[in-house]
């Protein structure tokens, strides 16, 4: 065992822990890293390089460790971790990984649960060390509340915690942002914690890695950090090695030799490279035997040691200074890029992190011996000879050396690696150290599980979903449901055995040959109310609204500014003063967005108010020929007949004994009542109807039903016909368009160069030639089948269906000039083959509305 | 994310507020009364400046009140917000 007789100011001896390191029982003692319990065990080597399968050992005593990686699978899964990060406990079972973590190891059972803190603070302190520290007491005299956050494991940690200060250990801030936002990933044993935390102010303590030498053969187990070494041999009572020989460029190395010396390791020989001395080649397999040493007369020896500590200067960790915006400056002193000029007022940077630091020759690697062995990033295995291919291949920025070489993006994150690169390419380049600076960074400052970003908002979590009054019933008649946005809508009721495609059919013929019903709660319904309210609604729409009579019902189109399509749907004027606007079901809450917008941004002087009822109603659609003997059945006081209850109005009374609202619109063509009920009544009235329309043959049809029917008519769906870019002209619907009433919103756009341009898609409607086929939807349409590619394309399929009534597949497009080529044939190219279709009026079923009144 | 004070409720995160664009682009008196480019000019082009940027946003998930902020496109730092009707100091 490698554990000195004394000392270990962390370690409590008196403690010892069990624990398990691939397959082999160990001991370590409370206090201690997994990785500082590896060393003292003597297995601190066991490790491998991911690409190379080099023989790789425990190398830091922190964050920056780039070859000590290990899955924790007891007591606790953590797929992949640094062992220097992870703190020994009791039945700890780890296995070795080289840096890549294996996903065999997920247990979805046993993953660690996964939380979210939301947390306000005057002070947040990132880093416990001395700077960290010293920053915290002040804030709390002061009387601030104060969050202190350290990656390192409780037992490095050590801050005293008070009223005023909360401690967070093995807690990494993933990334600063705007305004004092920080978020942060706190693991343990039990689970995982993100923290996001707003702050006045936030300080970063963060410290500094040391930075290593690239030199030959400088990956071999037993070349360490030399401050790393004496941290093992200080606080964990543990000696990396039996013989050290020291490699440093500054005085602060040359001390930590004077320290080890005094803790009881045997150090061989200090080489500092001020004196022109080098580390030029190690010897000995798996672990480091001897080293090649180059002296500044050009002598070359051997020197005999197990360990070499190494500390070419220090790096200042500043990923997250850099991330948000913060500028850096090379400082020659300390040969390192520290921070520059003030960053936003809220953030400070203090200590070791800005630049507080010993001094140190530049020494980024020693010319002497083979590049290909001088490893700068050890997790991605690349050498000075990798940087130095990618910088003869004709890269000049450390931007595209990274991309070249992928330096940087190993789990670690290039913190030990990405001012070496830098320096290296400024060295190879000719250019002054400092010249350029380490790459860009940006958060996560260190990798983190999606399971601990998603937090609670998983599975029914993620996202609410919204259900119909009647959802329940469609559930235990089978409906197969899409989602529309966040509503779930029923798509179609197969019965058994029955396929899409026919149970589609049969929901279709239902409503063409008896009657369907179908639940269309789910359009966004808002209540306009105010003396204003005609006016307003008469800007808002393409037609006029405050001609409509109380009673009654109009279709109306919105525009957006620029002149297309926005959204649609009927208004009912229930009084003078009021009216009940539907929209879309994905349409709903921009619609309400976009009259608040209006309303309270240019015409607050219009008495209006606009209120969400979408939910307050269950809205059920009776269609087909036997629709009015259905609602007849179902009871009602209303008169049902076509004189007394004309197409587009709307009656309120009784329907199966339920206050109801009903209202003549049709979306298919056939005589059709739509039933609108408190959302509390909606499921006793789908009910009723459906028993009052068994008789009559009623099926419940779903949404893809409707989508065929409509099409079968003609009606275009705003976002499935159009997409951004389409007139209410293109769409054929210039009858909509009222240009006498005053202005609207998307008017004048209407009348842009671009937008009267003759050769503008069209809506249009296409019969294939052979009437089973069916066009894809998407397909692009050219006018001549040339079979030379590229074609001219002419347009795109919108919507596409088998249609039953017709006996034949059907489609909508829109096709430039479509409407002068009626008549005419065009083509859809496929992979599969061609297929010819005759353009038509998109209105393929009763064109003349005979079916209306049923 | 961005702390946004919100005239009507205080300071509240980003992700509760949508933006709207560059504020203070009225809706023309007379839009018949433009050419192409004058009405081009409403519809589709806004500052871009570095430095301080009156701008739209709306409370949307909560008082959805539209109210004008100017804040810093470099620093992001954000010098006021105002009701409408009232006037950012310039």
């Amino acid at each position: 065992v490698r554990r000195l007789r004394e000392g270990g100011s962390r370690i409590d001896r008196s403690r010892p822990v069990d624990f398990r390191f691939d397959g082999r029982e160990m001991s370590g003692f409370e206090g201690d890293t997994l990785a500082s319990a590896l060393l003292a065990n003597g297995v601190g080597a066991g490790f491998r390089s991911p690409v190379l399968g080099r023989p790789r050992g425990v190398y830091s005593a922190g964050p920056e460790e780039p070859n000590a990686f290990v899955a924790v699978l007891e007591p606790s899964v953590d797929l992949i971790a640094a062992a220097t990060m992870v703190p020994l406990t009791g039945g700890l079972v780890a296995e070795s990984r080289a840096g890549v973590a294996d996903l065999a190891d997920a247990d979805a059972s046993r993953v660690r649960t996964c939380r979210r803190i939301h947390r306000h603070v005057e002070t947040l302190i990132i880093g416990a060390g001395a700077a960290g520290i010293e920053h915290a007491q002040a804030a709390a005299e002061d009387g601030d509340r104060v969050l202190v956050v350290d990656e390192r494991p409780e037992a490095v940690v050590g801050v005293p915690e008070g009223d005023e200060i909360t401690v967070l250990a093995r807690a990494t801030a993933l990334g600063v942002y705007d305004h004092g936002y920080v978020v942060i990933h706190e693991r343990s044993y039990s689970g995982e914690r993100v923290w996001h935390v707003r702050a006045e102010r936030v300080v970063l303590a963060t410290g500094a890695h040391e930075r290593p030498i690239a030199f030959a053969g400088n990956d071999r187990p037993g070349v360490m950090l030399a401050g790393a070494v004496a941290t093992y041999a200080a606080m964990y009572g543990v000696q990396a090695g039996e013989r050290a020989v020291v490699f440093v460029t500054n005085d602060w190395g040359v001390k930590v030799a004077g320290g080890l010396r005094e803790l009881g390791l045997e150090v061989a020989e200090v080489i500092d490279a001020r004196s022109g001395s080098r580390i030029v080649g190690t010897r000995g397999g798996a672990r480091v035997r001897e080293i090649d040493v180059r002296d500044g007369d050009g002598a070359e020896r051997s020197v005999e040691a197990d360990l070499v500590a190494v500390n070419g200067g220090f790096n200042p960790v500043i990923g997250l200074w850099r991330a948000i915006g913060g500028e850096v400056r090379y400082e020659a002193a300390v040969s390192c890029f520290v921070p520059d000029r003030d960053g936003p007022p809220w953030l400070r940077v203090v200590g070791a992190a800005a630049g507080e630091l010993p001094p140190s020759e530049p020494l980024w690697f020693v010319q002497e011996g083979d590049d290909s062995e001088k490893f700068v990033d050890l997790q991605r295995d690349q050498t000075v000879a990798d940087i130095a291919r990618a910088v003869e291949g004709g890269l000049r920025s450390v931007e595209h050396v990274k991309r070249a070489t992928y330096i940087g993006t190993a789990v670690d994150q290039g913190r030990t690696s990405g001012v070496l690169t830098a320096e290296i390419v400024n060295q190879l380049l000719g250019s002054d150290p400092g010249a350029q600076g380490p790459t860009g960074a940006r958060p996560p400052s260190t990798p983190v599980s999606y399971a601990a970003v998603a937090g609670p908002d998983r599975g029914m979590l993620l996202d609410p979903v919204r259900r119909t009054p009647l959802h329940s019933w469609h559930v235990e008649h089978g409906a197969i449901f899409e989602n529309v946005g966040q509503w779930k809508r029923p798509w179609y009721f197969p019965h058994a055995g029955e396929s899409m495609d026919t149970a589609v059919q049969r929901e279709c013929r239902a409503v063409r040959t008896a009657v369907g019903i179908m639940d269309a709660s789910t359009l966004g319904k808002i209540e306009v109310v105010g003396p204003d309210a005609p006016a307003f609604l008469d800007r808002m729409y393409t037609n006029s609204m405050s001609t409509l009579r109380v009673g009654h019902i109009r279709y109306g189109l919105m525009l957006g500014l620029d002149g297309m399509a926005f959204d649609d749907g009927v208004v009912m004027r229930l009084a003078e003063d009021r009216y009940l606007v539907t929209t879309t079901t994905g349409g709903a809450a921009k619609v309400l967005d976009r009259f608040e917008e209006w309303l309270q941004t240019e015409w607050p002087d219009l008495r209006v108010y606009c209120t969400s009822v979408t939910e307050q109603w269950a809205t059920i659609a009776v269609a087909g020929a036997h629709a009015r003997d259905v609602v007849a059945a179902a009871g009602t006081d209303v008169d049902l007949s076509v004189e007394a209850f004309p197409f587009m109005t709307f009656r309120d009374g009784l329907v199966a004994g339920l206050p109801a609202r009903t209202a003549r619109v049709s979306f298919s063509g056939e005589l059709a009542y739509e039933l609108n009920v408190a959302s509390w009544h909606g499921l006793a009235m789908w009910e009723a109807v459906v028993a009052a329309g068994e008789p009559f043959g009623i099926e419940p049809y779903g949404t893809e039903a409707m989508h065929v029917l409509r099409a079968e008519k003609g009606f275009a769906i705003v976002g499935q016909e159009t997409d951004g870019t389409v007139t209410p002209h293109d769409l054929g619907m210039s009858w909509i368009v009222n240009d006498d009433k005053g202005d609207f919103v998307g008017r004048r756009s209407l009348r842009r160069t671009d937008l009267v341009r003759p050769d503008r898609k069209q809506l249009v409607g296409l019969l294939t030639e052979d009437p089973e086929a069916v066009l894809p939807e998407g397909a692009q349409i050219v006018l001549e089948d040339t079979g030379r590619i590229p074609m001219p394309m002419a347009g795109h399929v919108t919507s596409s269906y088998p249609s039953a009534v017709l006996g034949r597949s059907i489609a909508l497009a829109m096709v430039e000039r479509g409407r002068e080529l009626h008549g005419t044939t065009v083509y859809a190219p496929l992979l599969e083959g061609t297929i010819a279709a005759r353009v038509t009026d998109p209105v393929f079923y009763d064109p003349e509305g005979a079916r209306r009144d049923g | 994310m961005l702390l946004i004070p919100c005239p009507w409720c205080g300071p509240r995160d980003e992700a509760e507020f949508r933006y709207g664009g560059q504020a203070d682009i009225s809706y023309p008196i007379d839009p018949d009364a433009l050419t192409d480019e004058q009405w081009a000019d409403y519809l589709f082009m806004r500052d871009n400046p570095r430095g301080d940027f009156a701008e739209r946003w709306t409370h949307a998930a909560g008082c959805r009140k539209w109210f004008t902020v100017v804040r810093s496109t470099v620093t992001h730092e954000i010098v006021g917000s105002y009701r409408v009707g009232e006037e950012p100091q310039a």
